[in-house]
């Protein structure tokens, strides 16, 4: 018998709108009303101040350990830009800006990171999934998202973030493909920032790209350039549009940088050149953005500042926050508490009470009341 | 009132359910046209549809993984891992998300979802088709760990679990599937959870098991109480955790020595945790150290050698008459 070729022979598109030289296709540039404009550039503006603020923040030992997504914010922007507010967002941990966009208090996110579980609590109405630290394990709870709500008859469209290392977790594949079978309304994006901590892109895959990966699943996986918002809302807005038509799910692969650290915990001058980080930065998102909204005259006066003080009386009320109430963490273990935790939640309670000035410490538990003394034997024997 | 065996007995209790509850829905691998490896799902997708009746592709994550976010969204999963030998690959989305999304999301979200899973011996199986691996999901705080021990159990407990709002992983022991049939009620009942029962009253020893080893149990305590004269009384725990820590403490607290009989391996195992609930709350009653008959503390015996390992009426004997000597 002879050697056949079959049908999936196929090709993986790359769009780019506005090119870090500033150069625009116009026949490829969307008609976006110039209130959308101003709205993309102040998400982006916002994300990155605050970005560069926590990463004071956390310096200063005000909140804990977080991971920066300075480099990124088109790629979380122009994507997130594409939802209605009934459409869902699933996050990884990188995804502040994006957040936000969804209406994130700046103060919540900061609390998530000062370690309150609070922080993780989005509003009543909100169709946000809090951050999911192990990667790629969301990827299926956006594909779960997407079949419930076309088995409840809703026409919302699910989109999930993480980043190029989370397309080697199985998760990834088993997500891409239960989408593919079940052709479920989710959207897939991967910010392709080069490095997952220390291991380059090249150490995660032999895939020429990211974005191919979808096609083993029959799904349409599409690259764009990370850093042109106006390219990552095309895509993502043509994604959302045929997911929310009933033609199942995309991937997304947006080519960005992280041009900060993996989190505060980290040190890239270890695993990569500083000639790197400079070519990524002449290829800023922002730069770009600006100066089209230059030209078409769209960028607004003193919105900086506007920004800096709304990030500022953020960081106020944030820190007016009174210490966590540790008896809080019982609250929502169960939806009822069982007797085990009831029981641990008074022993807390007791500690708290026997030295209300001190944070518990965990060597200084109070025995329970019903601890018999040693003589106390009351048995037949 | 029919006779079922526990096979046909949690049937029952996921079509009843599935009527009952439009966001009710079935998924894992075979559970559709075959009915599950067990026929435990038999005949739901006929009834309710591949919609509801999902078989999903063969990736324990991805089952697991989804039905969270399905549940996310408000619907009530019931996941079936096809033996519980190869829900390592779905422990991750078990103990990352399941368990923590309602503290996560400070009870914006939870998980109502079942995740129902074959374990246990006594069906000459291969490795990973034999294990009992309760005391991983017991040792997990968020989620509810259920055995029943036989048809009227399982059927009730199940219809609980759909309706509890945690997350439930429930356990169905292999060996008694087909074991036996019990009188199951024309209406549809349910059991509360974390609540354990008497199965037989005694006052001098109280052996505590579940599933598949509470018939051991109820049989040696016939053997002791023939060969021996002494009055056993059964605990059927049904649910692992949270832990019926009072039943446990009150029945000890009468008879003064307790026996802990489980499939799983001893160390680290429920039996430990049995033990020392025992000793918090009914030390000055203990007339004797409470043993565990257990596993053996190997990975896999081999069907060959299972006998030797699972606990058996002559293990729980000899255990029960050493408490009842000391």
């Amino acid at each position: 018998m002879p050697r056949t070729l079959l049908e999936p022979r196929f090709q993986v598109e790359h769009l780019s709108i506005l090119d870090s030289e500033g150069t625009l296709d116009t026949a490829l540039e969307p008609k976006l009303a110039p209130d959308e404009l101003r709205a993309l550039w102040r998400a982006m503006l916002l994300g990155r101040r605050l970005d560069e603020r926590m990463v004071r923040l956390q310096r200063q030992g005000r909140i804990g350990t977080f991971a920066p997504l300075k480099g990124q914010e088109a790629s979380q922007i122009g994507s997130v830009a594409a939802l209605r507010t009934t459409d869902w967002m699933v996050p990884s941990f990188r995804e502040t800006a994006a957040m936000i966009w969804r209406g994130w208090p700046i103060e919540r996110l900061l609390l998530f990171f000062a370690g309150y579980l609070e922080g993780g609590q989005p509003a009543p109405a909100q169709h946000d999934l809090p951050v999911t630290i192990p990667v790629a394990t969301q990827l299926p709870h956006a594909v779960g998202l997407a079949y419930a709500a076309q088995y409840r008859g809703d026409d919302a469209v699910v989109m999930v973030y993480f980043g190029d290392g989370a397309t080697s977790e199985g998760d990834f594949h088993e997500a891409l493909n239960f989408a593919g079978v079940w052709q479920v309304p989710v959207v897939f994006v991967c910010q392709n920032n080069q490095w997952a901590i220390s291991v380059p892109l090249k150490k995660q895959t032999h895939s020429r790209t990211l974005a191919q990966k979808a096609h083993a699943y029959g799904v349409p996986g599409l690259q764009v350039d990370g850093n042109d918002v106006l390219a990552v809302r095309v895509a993502a807005g043509e994604a959302v549009a045929r997911a929310r038509a009933g033609q199942g799910p995309t991937l997304l692969e947006c080519i960005t940088y992280r041009l900060g650290v993996h989190t505060t915990a980290d040190d890239p001058t270890k695993y990569r050149s500083e000639e790197e980080v400079a070519a990524w930065e002449r290829k800023d998102p922002l730069t770009r953005f600006r100066a089209y909204l230059e030209g078409r005259g769209l960028l607004e006066a003193g919105l900086e500042e506007t920004l800096d003080a709304e990030i500022a009386e953020a960081v106020r009320r944030f820190e007016a926050t009174p210490p966590a109430d540790a008896l809080a963490m019982f609250d929502h273990v169960y939806a009822e508490p069982p007797a085990h935790l009831v029981a641990q939640r008074e022993e807390l309670a007791r500690r708290l009470a026997a030295n209300p000035a001190a944070p518990p410490a965990d060597s200084d538990a109070v025995p329970p009341d019903a601890t018999p003394m040693r003589g106390q034997r009351l048995t037949r024997r | 009132m029919p006779k079922l065996n526990m096979v046909k007995a949690l049937n029952t209790a996921l079509f009843e359910e599935m009527a009952r509850d439009p966001d009710v829905l079935v998924l894992g691998e075979d559970v559709g046209v075959d009915g599950g490896v067990f026929r435990v799902t038999d005949d739901l997708q006929r009834k309710f549809g591949s919609q509801r009746v999902i078989d999903s592709p063969l990736a324990e994550a991805g089952i697991i993984g989804t039905a969270v976010g399905m549940a996310l969204y408000g619907l009530k999963p019931i996941c079936e891992i096809q033996f519980s030998g190869f829900a390592f690959q779905c422990f991750h989305q078990i103990e990352n998300h399941a368990a923590r999304y309602r503290s996560r999301s400070q009870g914006r979200f939870h998980c109502q979802m079942v995740i129902r899973m074959p374990y246990g011996g006594g069906v000459r199986a291969l490795e990973h088709h034999t294990e009992s691996e309760e005391q991983f999901y017991a040792h997990i705080p968020g989620l509810k760990m259920v055995i029943p021990s036989g048809p009227r159990t399982a059927r009730a407990l199940l219809a609980a679990a759909i309706r509890d709002p945690d997350p439930v992983i429930f356990f169905e022991a292999k060996a008694l599937y087909h074991a036996a049939k019990e009188d199951v009620p024309d209406e549809s009942e349910t059991l509360p959870l974390g609540r354990a029962q008497v199965a037989r009253e005694g006052g001098d020893l109280t052996l505590i098991a579940y599933g598949a080893m509470l018939r051991v149990a109820l049989e040696a305590a016939d053997v002791l109480q023939t060969e021996d004269g002494a009055s056993v009384e059964v605990l059927d725990l049904l649910t692992i955790s949270p832990l019926d820590r009072a039943t446990l403490v009150a029945s000890v607290a009468k008879t003064g020595r307790a026996v802990v009989v489980h499939e799983a391996p001893r160390s680290f195992g429920p039996g430990a945790e049995i033990a020392a609930s025992i000793m918090d709350g009914a030390f000055l009653s203990l007339e004797a150290p409470v043993r565990r008959v257990t596993a053996y503390d190997v990975a896999f015996a081999g069907f060959a050698r299972e006998k030797a390992t699972v606990p058996d009426v002559p293990r729980v004997v000899a255990a029960a008459r050493e408490t009842l000597a000391f």
